[in-house]
């Protein structure tokens, strides 16, 4: 079978599209003038600005005021977290909800508020990587200042009852957050039909540039501002625009959830088709709930060996993927996300995580299935684990 | 993670990869919970380490440290094998980034594991000569 390049990791980040380098472009050399400028070249710039800004409110059902560009989805994360806890510590509400297994800048923000004086509780994740709505309900205090929860979990998948768990925070008078960076463009997103109070998003993972992200806030929230200095973001978020980043960010997003049910209906049974061809090799399975997860992710654990050696020998077949494994994050510990959901240490080594979009063919999917078996087999072949599973014998 | 060219040459073409069954000494470091296992097997003739074969659960560097520490004493005396260093590792390999540096003792460690199981089967303590077996820390 001829070697193919196969990009399977648009959970990373994604490839910038043409339609969105094109439009950037004209950025650099042409209408490069500063938004803030009182002639022509940044009146326009300007303009284009807040045309981006009008696609993004558009994308997600806000008003084009409620939206804030910023460098990415971190960044987004760390000013509503962070922001939201300043401003109704003065209430004295410092009790911020989250769960066990959001994305890094959400939990490592909650620590670093921790070690301020705030308090954070962690809901819990079921076994199908699922927050269960009534857990949150039962973390609401008095004193509770917001909740945060990803809409779509980075690794597994596993969508969110966002509605639900908006709708409890409502009730309960307490703002709601959520890390939207995987799933803007991939699922049905209106904030307002969904009672979402603040929303991160990110460029890169939806084929615009790397560096560049945006805030929803709802109209009404008076968040403390991020960077100090001018006037841009109507001076919550001070420093000249990146104004080639934001038109991309504006081009992008209409791209991207401009046909979802369409994209979908390519991807999900091209996905599922990975999902039970690798589910044949002895000894795996499958993480997070099959139904409720983003239409290109699979997550799926292999007994016997260890995710960085695979995804190593992956790449020597041109097929580009990620993994949960200890050695693929720089610590002892495999991700925190399938340690969540149950998953042992030994098991959560060897996990794979492929994330497709629509410009995988069948042919890719074929590839795939014909390639990774192979992998599996030779690692496991001289894998002194695989060797005690087989042998029956305990090796933990 | 950023591999040198002889880590990902060993880790693609692991060498003396496999079990020997009538081997004179077998080690086994690390664990699966912490996501490295190593499994060295040796054949000692008159002081000779004439053949070395091992089977690694790990990593990319785990693979490539396991190899090249085989390469290393092949063909070897015992106390050649016994003065082997993590650091003589790491450097066959032309390096190893700083987070992976715990596989090249992993290496180590498992093959004065097997010296220390040859050792016993001699009847002789292997403390005074091979040392303690350090494993790595969970």
């Amino acid at each position: 079978m001829e070697k193919r390049f196969i990009y399977a990791d648009n959970a990373a980040t994604t490839q910038v599209s043409e339609e969105v380098l094109s439009a950037m472009l004209p950025y650099f050399r042409t209408a490069y003038g500063n938004a803030s400028s009182i002639y022509k070249l940044g009146r326009d710039a300007q303009r284009d600005v807040e045309a981006a800004r009008e696609k993004v409110a558009a994308a997600l059902g806000a008003k084009p005021s409620e939206i804030f560009f910023t460098s990415c989805g971190s960044e987004s994360d760390n000013w509503a977290i962070k922001g939201t806890a300043e401003a109704m510590a003065k209430r004295g509400k410092k009790h911020i909800i989250t769960s066990v297994f959001e994305h890094h800048a959400v939990l490592h923000t909650c620590e670093y508020l921790e070690k301020h004086g705030y308090e954070v509780t962690y809901v819990p994740v079921n076994d199908k990587g699922l927050i269960d709505p009534e857990d949150i309900r039962k973390a609401i205090r008095e004193d509770t200042a917001l909740v945060t929860i990803m809409f779509a979990n980075n690794e597994i998948g596993t969508i969110q009852p966002i509605a639900e768990i908006a709708a409890i925070c409502r009730e309960n008078k307490v703002l709601f957050h959520t890390d939207a960076v995987q799933a803007v463009g991939h699922v049905d997103i209106d904030v307002n039909a969904m009672g979402i109070d603040m929303l991160s998003l990110s460029g890169h993972k939806i084929h615009a540039q790397k560096g560049i992200g945006a805030l929803y806030i709802r109209r009404g929230i008076n968040l403390p501002n991020l960077i100090h200095g001018g006037g841009q973001e109507r001076g919550k978020r001070a420093g000249t625009e990146n104004v080639p980043a934001i038109v991309g960010l504006g081009v992008a997003i209409e791209a991207a959830t401009r046909n979802i049910a369409e994209k979908n209906a390519a991807i999900v049974p091209r996905r599922n088709r990975l999902i039970d061809g690798i589910l044949k090799i002895p000894r795996t399975r499958l993480n997070g709930d099959r139904d409720k997860r983003l239409p290109g992710n699979l997550n799926i654990s292999i007994e016997g060996i260890e995710g960085e050696s695979l995804l190593l020998m992956l790449d020597m077949n041109g097929i580009c993927a990620s993994s949960g494994s200890a050695c693929t994050s720089g610590s002892l510990d495999p991700s925190h996300v399938l340690l969540s959901i149950g998953l042992k240490h030994e098991i959560a080594h060897g996990s794979l995580r492929l994330s497709i979009e629509d410009d995988v063919t069948d042919e890719d999917v074929d590839y795939i299935l014909e390639v990774l078996p192979g992998i599996v087999e030779r690692l496991r072949s001289m894998s002194p684990v695989w060797e005690k599973i087989m042998k029956g014998e305990d090796y933990q | 993670m950023l591999y040198s060219e002889k880590v990902l040459d060993h880790f693609s073409n692991p060498r003396n990869v496999g079990e020997i069954e009538d081997a004179d000494g077998i080690g086994e470091v690390g664990n699966a919970k912490c996501g490295d296992i190593m499994k060295m097997y040796l054949k000692i003739d008159k002081g000779i380490i004439s053949d070395v074969k091992f089977k690694t659960y790990g990593c990319g560097a785990a693979v490539a440290t396991s190899s090249m520490a085989t390469e290393l004493i092949k063909g070897k005396p015992v106390e050649d094998a016994l003065k082997l260093t993590n650091q003589a590792v790491v450097e066959a390999l032309d390096g190893l980034p700083q987070v992976k540096i715990h596989c090249s003792v992993l290496a180590e460690q498992a093959i004065k594991s097997a010296l220390s199981d040859y050792y016993t089967r001699q009847g002789i303590d292997p403390l005074p000569i091979v040392g303690e077996i350090k494993e790595p820390e969970e």
